[in-house]
């Protein structure tokens, strides 16, 4: 039997122990192994989920569990999961594992660093297992701290602005959803007058039209600010620039997951009509944000810039296929998620490798450097490659379910923008290509990269892990489909429900 | 029939070869690598001539009528209950010879590739590419779903790219992987926007679906008429749409650009990917969607025309000038393409009217063989002489006899000379032109009159014009030994040889023709009288150039010299789009909006910053740490309350 | 008027308040600003008791709380020299214009 409350203990556990260590290679291990532990079990989740619902489970969520937490409140520790948020935990179980690998060889102050790692994690997962508002919140804080001290004391360059800054609009971010979630729970009605957090309880109730106009854009925007939503996505790429690897990658692969998994449970799921009001708006801003994060992107020298800015624009896409609301469009934005967290997670990967050789990650300095280093380039290519969409990974499968989503929706604003976020396609290519050509490609431009060593164990198996996952959905998107399709199916019912209803 | 498992063997073995090269070849036996790879696309090609033999002689007519047979079917992903992208293997005649071609041209080109990359570094890793490249066209070739096409299509476009940029610490050849890849990816993106107007009315993505609902007169085909934008119904605009992706990989005017770049790629490559299969992918393209386009949509149709016979002579008149041969080759790639574009646009479904359809067909079957020997005579000449330049060839008769007998037969089937392959397969589209559209027609032959001079400019240029003098190059130039190439260079060459010379007598109407039944073309004698004329004439006026070296040549091109400089140049269609994107999407777009993010958006959250920092600043000197200055506050605002209780406060 | 009334004690106590209160924030002697305090703490003092004498006669309120005010005053002269001592130790001064670590 399954209980996802385990999801949590085991990185406490594991945070608890690397504290418990005496020397580097213990924490490290530590950090390992409870990361490795987590994978498994989240795989076992998985596979339980998968059998579950193949064998006929239908109800909304699976493996609930409720405690009161504070009664007087309605708040409670209610945690469940559906094949979203299964998505979302096998994503952030990979992601951190791969991410400890990474930072194999962080020497400074290496026990803090992993406990900081292992805290994010907890957060991560126990946002994603919520189904109550309150708890939900209380995850997604302690998602954000450990961010700031990651980046400012284990970064690079401007490391204590960019640790400021994204801390800062990250906490305005959940300052917005706060409020949001205060007035949705005062609007709520659970009997005798309570109110109450219960997600899936809210999600039956009907909250009154104008509540709807003013929560929505509060929490849409709160969370959206966690995925970098225009023109609140400047933290993004001096957070991602400054922070380190294993730091980029989660703020890019999962960090950002936060958020777009925010816009979809809570403000989409639970305000439908709103989201039908503002769907124009959520789309003229996330047109704005894949576009102009694409043409931003084309002027940067910095790899880590880079793929900051191409985040902003593949993120773009999440909220670009939430905001679409068809059922399509929503799965394609759930396929986004998982696929840009494990696509820019190996890209970050593959910069953090280069960088640990050249100290550069001046695009201009660099060069032919797949002669050196053929394996971690080769790395850095396929996640290009993936970023720009190649058919077999999973970045054209997930961005291809969101312009054919796109499409059914038939509003000639709605074909435009599609249009036009097909676009950014084409300008994906320019700076990948431009800066898979300049890093690896060309003839070497110091000759001290003549002496690299490439890749050692721990960040082969850190690649290879994400790659073999990055070509499972790329090549059989199916079975993620089938994971995450019947609960778009349970969200767009609720949003076409309402809809019909008015 | 073959079984079906055997059928998907044929793109999955290529694939296979791919992935045990990249994961193991390279590094534990890199030099058998290249033998596994042939050894695999033998099998391929022999399993793809079998499925062949059967469609056309034993399974594939029912009735007299060709069918469309689905052996193997999945969904991959499920879009909507009606809309999914399959992975299924689709047999017609046109995918069933397109598995030929690019089998047999494949595995020639592994085959030559076995001497001709012989001792390269990366030679394991080349051959990898191969195997991925074949396993990706052969997908695009066999796809039975419009998706499915455009997965494969992406795919062709990133082998394409990681061969091209194969001699990767070449700048040149970086820069132009890099151009390949965008262009068409620019290409694609009216490929993808065409597939989602079509799929959105068609409600499918099933070629075979779309297709009938497209071209039989329902309510579906009348909603997408009827929906119209900018002018257009939206039938016109997704073909349209889908055409500019089809163009894009055909290398039409004015998508071009990449190709002639290309060339950097190695010359074995080049033959298979730049000359034989992936450009033609477009004129499949269309092929494939032909009875949408004809049935319910003529508009596209004369477009596809209309660029298909601009793109021809454009590309005609640029080969005459050019001297890198590589590159008159591509040129030459293009023209002919061109000629099987223009042919599917002359072209109507059915009967008769089909033939253009039938004839372009042909010429995409008879020019595979031609071209590709083309390609690779010219990769034994440059393996030769180590250059691409014609200044450094000439003479070279005597020294590679085999290389010149079988450039020459190329050269002639190109040319469209009697009996070679050429001829047969040009007659058709002339005929076809000439029946339907005049003025096609004209441009038509006149083309096909430069083509004959400048392949034959080539010629002489490469096997005559002056001694061979072995040039002091970097490689430490040789003497002018008898060079002919080794024997897995050779034996390519011979057979496509053999082949440009039979090919030509295959009677191609009884096996593709748009609608599957038997079209019988006639041969008219007095019609190919003047074609041949001029092809002849073509051919006269180059041997009189440049069978010796004469400065006739300079004189005619400096009495022409805007023309000349104008098509040496390339039309400056190159240096259009560096100005449009170097100077227009750069500076304009990406300058700015680099700039606005840093600057007026960020610029926004650290002036927030700034004025929260700003009013502490301010507003902190009265946190002095003096205990008095506290003290005084704190009486005067006892002060102030005592003042306001007592006057304020009723 | 030769009765001393409500209004003289009052009149001493103000005056004494802001004595105490304009010693506090003119010296810069801390022994200064505490004998200040003390003041201040007296002037209420004298407050209470006259209240208590003039209003409320019957009852003895103000001059328990007088009583507990002194002894407070006792225990705060105590912390205060305490502190002060602290401060001389550390600063070796006991100019309050010099102890202003604290702000920010």
């Amino acid at each position: 039997m399954i209980n996802l409350s385990i999801l949590l203990i085991i990185p406490l556990v594991t945070a608890v122990l690397v504290m418990l260590c005496r020397n580097a290679a213990q924490v490290r291990m530590t950090a390992l192994l409870g990361s490795v532990v987590q994978l498994g079990y989240s795989s076992l989740i998985m596979f339980d989920y998968m059998s579950q619902r193949a064998a006929g489970n239908k109800s909304p969520m699976l493996y609930e569990a409720k405690v009161s937490w504070f009664s007087n409140l309605n708040i409670e520790y209610y945690v469940g999961v559906d094949g979203i948020s299964v998505a979302m935990i096998m994503l952030t179980a990979v992601v951190v594992m791969t991410g400890i690998l990474i930072s194999w060889s962080v020497e400074k102050m290496t026990k803090e660093f992993f406990f900081l790692i292992v805290l994010l994690s907890f957060g991560a997962y126990g946002f994603f297992i919520s189904l109550d508002l309150f708890t939900m919140f209380f995850f997604l804080e302690v998602a954000v701290i450990p961010k700031f001290l990651l980046i400012g004391i284990w970064g690079s360059g401007k490391k204590e602005y960019s640790a400021m800054k994204l801390a800062l609009m990250l906490m305005g971010g959940s300052a917005l959803v706060l409020i949001g979630l205060l007035c949705l729970y005062f609007n709520t009605d659970a009997g005798n007058g309570m109110h109450t957090f219960d997600l899936m309880k809210i999600s039956h109730m009907h909250i009154s039209i104008e509540a709807q106009r003013f929560i929505f854009p509060l929490m849409f925007v709160g969370f959206g600010v966690f995925t970098a939503i225009f023109p609140f996505h400047t933290w993004a790429p001096d957070g991602h620039s400054s922070a380190p690897t294993a730091a980029s990658m989660f703020l890019a692969g999962i960090s950002m997951k936060l958020g777009g998994y925010g816009c979809l449970r809570v403000a989409a799921f639970l305000m439908p009509e709103a989201a039908h009001e503002y769907s124009w708006i959520i789309i003229l801003v996330s047109t704005i944000a894949i576009i102009y994060g694409a043409f931003a992107t084309l002027m940067q020298t910095d790899l880590k810039y880079i793929n900051a800015y191409s985040s902003v624009s593949h993120c773009g896409f999440v909220i670009f296929g939430i905001g679409m609301l068809t059922k399509t469009a929503i799965t394609g934005a759930v396929m986004q998620m998982v696929s840009h967290g494990l696509m820019t997670a190996l890209f970050f990967a593959a910069i953090g490798m280069i960088y640990e050789r050249t100290h550069t990650r001046q695009v201009a300095q660099l060069g032919g450097l797949l002669k050196t280093i053929p394996f971690i380039i080769t790395v850095f290519v396929i996640a290009g490659l993936c970023s720009l969409g190649l058919p077999g990974l999973s970045g054209f499968a997930a961005e291809m379910t969101v312009f054919m989503g796109s499409w059914q929706n038939p509003d000639t604003f709605y074909r435009v923008s599609t249009v036009l976020a097909c676009a950014s396609i084409v300008v994906t290519a320019v700076y990948i290509l431009r800066a898979v050509g300049s890093t690896g490609m060309g003839p070497i431009k110091n000759a001290d990269y003549l002496t690299f060593k490439d890749a050692r164990w721990n960040e082969k198996l850190a690649s290879v892990t994400l790659i073999l996952c990055i070509l499972a959905i790329g090549m059989a998107p199916f079975w993620l489909t089938n994971l995450i399709s019947p609960d778009t199916q349970i969200i767009m019912d609720n949003i076409s429900r309402s809809v019909v209803g008015r | 029939m073959l079984s079906t498992s055997l059928i998907i063997l044929i793109p999955l073995l290529p694939l296979l070869t791919f992935v045990l090269i990249a994961l193991a070849g390279r590094k534990y036996f890199p030099s058998l690598c290249g033998i596994l790879g042939t050894l695999s696309l033998l099998t391929s090609f022999l399993l793809a001539a079998t499925v062949a033999y059967d469609y056309f002689f034993v399974v594939g007519k029912v009735g007299e009528v060709y069918q469309q047979i689905i052996p193997f079917k999945m969904t991959w992903l499920q879009f909507t209950p009606n809309v999914a992208i399959d992975m299924g293997i689709l047999l017609d005649p046109i995918s069933v010879m397109m598995l030929v071609v690019v089998t047999l041209i494949s595995l020639m080109v592994h085959f030559y590739s076995l001497g001709y990359m012989k001792g390269e570094e990366r030679y394991a890793t080349y051959y990898s590419f191969l195997g991925l490249f074949t396993f990706s066209m052969l997908g695009l070739v066999m796809s039975s779903n419009i998706f499915q096409i455009y997965i494969f299509w992406e795919l062709v476009g990133v082998s394409s790219y990681l061969l091209i940029g194969y001699y990767f610490d070449k700048p040149s050849a970086v820069a132009a992987s890099k151009k390949a890849f965008i262009v068409t990816r620019f290409a694609d993106l009216g490929f993808l926007v065409g597939i989602l107007v079509l799929s959105y009315y068609a409600g499918t993505l099933d070629f075979q679906t779309l297709i009938t609902r497209l071209t039989t007169p329902t309510d579906q085909l009348h909603s997408i008429m009827a929906a119209s934008f900018l002018g257009c119904s939206a039938l016109t605009w997704g073909l349209v749409l889908v055409f500019i992706g089809g163009a894009g990989k055909s290398a039409m005017f004015p998508l071009h650009i990449w190709l002639p770049d290309a060339m950097e790629g190695p010359t074995p490559v080049s033959a298979l990917i730049h000359a034989a299969t992936m450009v033609v992918a477009g004129v499949f393209l269309v092929a494939r969607l032909f009875p949408v386009y004809s049935i319910s949509c003529p508009t596209a149709l004369d477009i596809v025309m209309w660029v298909g016979a601009s793109s021809s002579f454009i590309a005609a008149i640029i080969a005459c000038t050019q001297t890198d041969i590589k590159r008159v080759l591509a040129y030459s790639t293009m023209s002919q393409i061109g000629y099987m574009m223009f042919a599917l646009g002359v072209s109507r479904y059915g009967g008769e009217n089909g033939l253009g359809y039938m004839a372009s067909m042909f010429h995409l079957f008879t020019h595979a063989m031609f071209k590709a020997l083309l390609f690779l005579g010219a990769g034994a000449v440059i393996h030769y002489v180590h250059s691409n330049e014609m200044k450094d060839m000439g003479g070279l008769r005597k020294l590679m006899p085999v290389t010149h007998l079988t450039f020459l037969i190329a050269c002639l089937a190109i040319a469209g000379i009697p009996p070679f392959a050429g001829f047969f397969s040009k007659e058709e589209i002339l005929q076809a032109a000439f029946n339907s559209n005049k003025a096609i027609f004209g441009i038509a032959i006149l083309t096909a009159a430069i083509t004959a001079f400048y392949m034959f400019r080539l010629y002489f240029n490469i096997f005559w014009n002056k001694e061979y003098h072995a040039h002091g190059d970097s490689h430490g130039g040789h003497d002018a030994h008898y060079g002919e190439a080794p024997f897995t260079m050779k034996f390519p060459l011979l057979f496509l040889a053999l082949l440009s010379i039979v090919a030509g007598f295959i009677p191609f109407g009884k096996f593709v023709t748009s609608d599957g039944k038997f079209l019988l073309t006639e041969f008219h004698p007095t019609f190919s009288i003047a074609p041949v004329l001029l092809a002849s004439l073509g051919i006269v006026i180059a041997w009189s150039f440049y069978k010796k070296e004469s400065a006739a040549p300079q004189k005619m091109a400096d009495g022409m010299s805007g023309l000349y400089r104008g098509a040496y140049h390339k039309f400056y269609i190159d240096e259009i789009y560096l100005f449009i994107t170097k100077k227009v999407v750069f500076n304009l777009i990406g300058r700015p909006a680099a700039w606005i993010d840093r600057n007026i958006v960020d610029g926004f959250m650290n002036l927030l910053a700034d004025v929260t920092g700003k009013i502490s600043f301010l507003i902190k000197g009265l946190q002095s740490g003096k205990v008095q200055n506290y003290a005084a506050y704190f009486f005067a605002g006892v002060l102030g309350f005592v003042l306001v209780f007592i006057y304020l406060w009723t | 008027m030769n009765d001393i009334g409500l209004l003289h004690f009052l009149f001493v106590s103000c005056a004494l308040f802001f004595i105490g209160v304009y010693g506090f924030l003119t010296r810069r002697n801390l022994i200064t600003m505490l004998m200040s305090v003390e003041l201040i703490l007296n002037s209420v003092n004298i407050n209470f008791v006259a209240f208590n004498k003039y209003l409320y006669v019957d009852k003895l309120d103000g001059l328990f709380f007088t009583i507990f005010i002194i002894t407070i005053a006792a225990a705060e002269a105590a912390v205060a020299i305490a502190i002060i001592i602290n401060l001389y130790r550390n600063h070796k001064t006991i100019d309050v214009e010099e102890a202003d670590s604290m702000k920010f």
